[in-house]
């Protein structure tokens, strides 16, 4: 009975103890698990299968590195997708901290030996347009002219100067935006200011915790595919044939979700016995 | 043998050049291309829509022998066209943004094949011109306009003395408690006002909370603490309890250090807060306004440290976080409705009571459109497009 | 006259951003452009606002000596680091191999991933004092949750691919995802933007005074 008391109010220090062991211990493991692409998933992946390459494809980076976990990876993976196709990219993003956290995943794109073969070209193949403060602003102020809302890029060049960027004024412009987003201002902002009034064709990564909220915006045709959590990332990796960081996580994820899960049940375990015990 | 090698090359060579010819061959042009004031704007665009070309395959594949569309403008029919965009093939619309109101514009489409490109016969000419209303957002007028209607009615209803019922809302029931609890125990009141800007209606909300809760502390004679995450909001919330402190007639009582400026990134100011909720430990915490991913690591450490936690916020994602972590949680409209039901102004009570009539119109179409879906007799979606 | 002013700019500019949205003629589209530009300069104001105060509040720290005031030199150093390297570097500064990059890579980064990685045992502590089935709602609630923990990673499968296809764990989190779960979201989003309205509407008829420094 005491031990059941004891296991009611267990110190949380205990679980944080076996969290840690759950999370830390299975990433020293290479572990090949089966992970089913759900259709969300795939709908997103059919609607960037039909651009056909040379497709302008803006991305949208609105995270910071708190959400590196979850959402870098579905940067990555985007991005090489995206040059294996040959399609051109343009980056920029609504979070101060989004344009450095694309600059982190070219870097490991860029690197990776397949990309090399293609020998790309900043201004050519893809450009960091930066940030830029106005939040869902930004957007609507996008849809008339991107050239005005984003004057320079990153580096401060010019953008009527990039090769990449002539004839792209507007949305009109452009084939695909996807949007990685971790609160506001993100998804449900594209969505509002970019796909109803301009008829964007628009997919999204989202954390686990922000995804439920979007999918009434699946339900309604508004968004392409979703991305949730790492999850996502990982069916995405599965789905374009390039399993990478996402899938190496998920077997982490799985034991502590498993371990979370067992807690749960061992403290309905514990309330009922002990509510037996008082009640006899 | 040498004559048939001959005869065998001059096929050979036919046959390549036919296949050469076909690749050169244009694809049959795009029909019926239209132009037309794009509706709903304020002017400078022209909505451009063709058929597409017959031997367009409408998606984008090796086999398609139309590769695109480019789309070409002139101010005289007969004159030199220039190329204004691109589409992909299987496209069908295109919107000109860049048109001079008043002028009039031609335009050509031109279905491009790998080698070669065939062109249309020139749309008749449009003008872009500026609307004075947009169309669009009629159903969007028309429900707010019912729904703010219903609020000035009721709010004149309330002001003429009717009695306005309220169902009851537990968490703000347990604020008196919560301002008890922390004179009793002589500990401090930590009000956390979310961690967005004043241009947030959920912050308006939470200060506007606020302003009960300093009433609260202010007869009870509880400290009150307000760390912000925003200098602006500090500027408020400084206003707010002046205020509320002097008409609870204790001036004497407030002090400009109740409220402080951490700082703006998300995580800087969580770890400030739990660190001044694990030294100072108090006795309640309120949590209201906009939070995001720092709403279970800020609801956890009040919990650990044993405070009574009252949140709000109208983020879906972090409700949940709250219910689990807090006492009481005011969830999304709540929020909103606080500031009425603590206060009990009429005026205030009657904006909820319109609000309601607003929900019960969302109910009356998601049943009736519901039906009419299932039972496949129509769709009344295009209202709410 | 100090509350009624700022009431009024609240009540005009309000009701000019609501016309505007239903009037896209000239000039209503350009007071929209105007007030566009108005937040940004505001927006990029306020950063300025912000810096300067949390310099001063850390300063005071300092100089009477309050509890903690060693963080406020903390505080202090962090700043001008950062602003001193960020132009020292000029244009680019964000690049990869910059002084500022590594600044951000190897102490921004890690900072910020530290704080929120706390979310991962939290929710496990929460998780498990929440999730008891003390009654009918909170027996779904546990069920559902249990469903949904275990249906979004593979871990699901393998408990599950013994069902057939539709009654495994990864389909029952997929409905419960795209039905139950969707239509509470909706239902709390449509709550949500009433409360907005009212809200809203309150504050420009002058009701709603708090946040100006009124009853």
């Amino acid at each position: 009975m005491k031990f059941l008391e004891k296991l009611l109010a267990v110190d949380r220090r205990i679980i944080f103890l076996f969290i840690a062991i759950a999370v830390a211990l299975p990433l020293f493991f290479v572990v090949k698990l089966h992970i089913e692409v759900t259709p969300v998933v795939r709908n997103l992946h059919n609607a960037l299968e039909a651009l056909p390459p040379g497709s302008k494809v803006l991305v949208s980076l609105d995270y910071d590195p708190g959400s590196m976990p979850e959402l870098q990876p579905m940067a990555e993976s985007f991005f090489r997708y995206c040059f294996n196709r040959d399609l051109k990219v343009i980056i920029m993003g609504l979070w101060p901290n989004g344009p450095i956290q694309a600059n982190v995943a070219l870097e490991v794109v860029l690197k990776e030996p397949e990309i090399m073969k293609k020998n790309l070209k900043y201004g050519i193949d893809y450009v960091n347009l930066g940030y830029t403060a106005g939040n869902e602003v930004v957007i609507e102020r996008m849809g008339s002219d991107i050239p005005v809302t984003f004057p320079k890029d990153y580096s401060g060049n010019k953008t009527e100067d990039l090769p990449l960027m002539k004839g792209v004024m507007n949305f009109n412009n452009i084939d695909f935006v996807y949007n990685l987003s971790a609160g506001y201002p993100g998804t449900v902002e594209w969505v509002l200011f970019a796909v109803d009034p301009y008829k964007v064709k628009l997919g999204a990564g989202n954390t686990a915790v922000q995804a439920p909220q979007i999918y009434p915006y699946l339900n309604s045709g508004q968004l392409v595919g979703l991305l949730g959590g790492m999850k996502g990332g990982a069916e995405f990796e599965i789905a374009t044939g390039y399993p990478a960081k996402a899938v190496r996580y998920m077997f982490s994820q799985s034991v502590a979700h498993a371990v979370i899960c067992l807690f749960i049940l061992l403290g309905n375990f514990a309330y009922f016995a002990t509510r037996k015990k008082k009640g006899s | 043998m040498v004559r048939f090698s001959f005869i065998f090359l001059f096929i050979l060579l036919l046959f390549s050049s036919a296949i050469g010819q076909e690749a050169t061959l244009p694809p049959a042009p795009s029909t019926d291309v239209m132009a037309k004031d794009t509706p709903n704007d304020a002017g400078g665009s022209i909505t451009i829509s063709w058929k597409k070309s017959p031997d367009d395959i409408g998606t984008v594949r090796e086999e398609n022998k139309v590769k695109g569309y480019e789309i070409l403008r002139s101010t005289e029919g007969k004159g030199e066209y220039e190329v204004l965009g691109k589409t992909t093939a299987g496209s069908e619309i295109y919107f000109d943004t860049h048109a001079h109101n008043g002028v009039p514009y031609y335009y050509k489409v031109r279905a491009l094949g790998i080698q070669s490109f065939s062109e249309s016969l020139p749309s008749a000419p449009a003008k872009a011109k500026a609307q004075w209303i947009d169309w669009r957002r009629k159903y969007t007028f028309l429900l707010a306009l019912i729904v703010a209607l219903s609020i000035v009615y009721f709010i004149n209803q309330a002001k003429s003395g009717k009695q306005l019922f309220i169902r009851k809302i537990a968490g703000l029931e347990a604020v008196e408690d919560a301002v008890g609890r922390a004179t009793e125990m002589g500990r401090k009141i930590f009000y956390i006002p979310g961690i967005s800007d004043m241009d947030s209606m959920q912050t308006i909300a939470g200060v506007t909370i606020l302003g009960q809760v300093a009433k609260k502390t202010a007869e009870y004679e509880a400290k009150l603490e307000v760390p912000t995450s925003r200098s602006l909001v500090m500027v408020s919330c400084r206003e707010t309890i002046k205020e509320a402190y002097s008409n609870a007639g204790r001036p004497d009582l407030y002090n400009e250090d109740m409220v402080y400026y951490l700082t703006d990134d998300q995580f800087g100011y969580t770890a400030a807060v739990d660190g001044l909720f694990v030294r100072e430990k108090p006795a309640a915490v309120f949590l209201q306004g906009q939070f995001y991913a720092e709403s279970l690591i800020l609801a956890e450490t009040g919990n650990y440290v044993g405070a009574i936690q009252i949140a709000g916020t109208a983020q879906p994602a972090q409700l949940p976080f709250f219910v689990a972590a807090c006492d009481y949680t005011l969830i999304g409209e709540e929020l909103f409705a606080a500031s009425a039901y603590l206060s009990r102004d009429p005026k205030l009570l009657g904006s909820l009571k319109g609000q309601d009539v607003g929900k019960f119109i969302f109910l009356f179409f998601i049943i009736v459109g519901s039906l009419f879906l299932t039972f496949g007799i129509y769709d009344l979606s295009f209202l709410f497009r | 006259m100090r509350r009624e002013i700022p009431l009024a700019i609240t009540a005009i500019v309000g009701f000019a951003l609501i016309i505007v949205y239903f009037i896209p003629h000239p000039p209503f589209n350009a007071s929209k452009d105007f007030f566009e530009d108005l937040f940004f300069i505001i927006a990029a104001f306020a950063i300025w606002l912000g810096c300067l105060n949390l310099l001063k509040v850390n300063a005071d720290k300092v100089y009477l000596k309050k509890k903690g005031w060693p963080f406020s030199i903390v505080v202090w150093f962090g700043f001008f680091l950062m602003v001193i390297v960020g132009f020292w570097e000029g244009r680019g500064f964000m690049n990869p191999g910059t002084t500022f990059y590594y600044l951000y890579d190897k102490l921004y980064y890690p900072l910020n991933a530290t704080m929120f990685s706390i979310l991962a045992f939290f929710v496990a502590s929460a998780s498990y004092r929440a999730f008891r089935a003390r009654n009918k709602e909170a027996t779904i609630l546990l069920i559902a949750a249990l469903f949904v923990m275990l249906g979004r990673v593979p871990f699901g499968y393998y408990l599950s691919s013994w069902l057939p296809e539709g009654w495994r764990l990864g389909n029952i989190t997929d409905w419960i995802m795209d039905f139950p779960q969707t239509a509470a979201q909706r239902a709390i989003m449509i709550g949500i933007a009433l409360g907005i309205v009212s809200s809203s509407l309150r504050v420009l008829l002058g009701l709603e005074r708090t946040f100006a420094s009124g009853e």
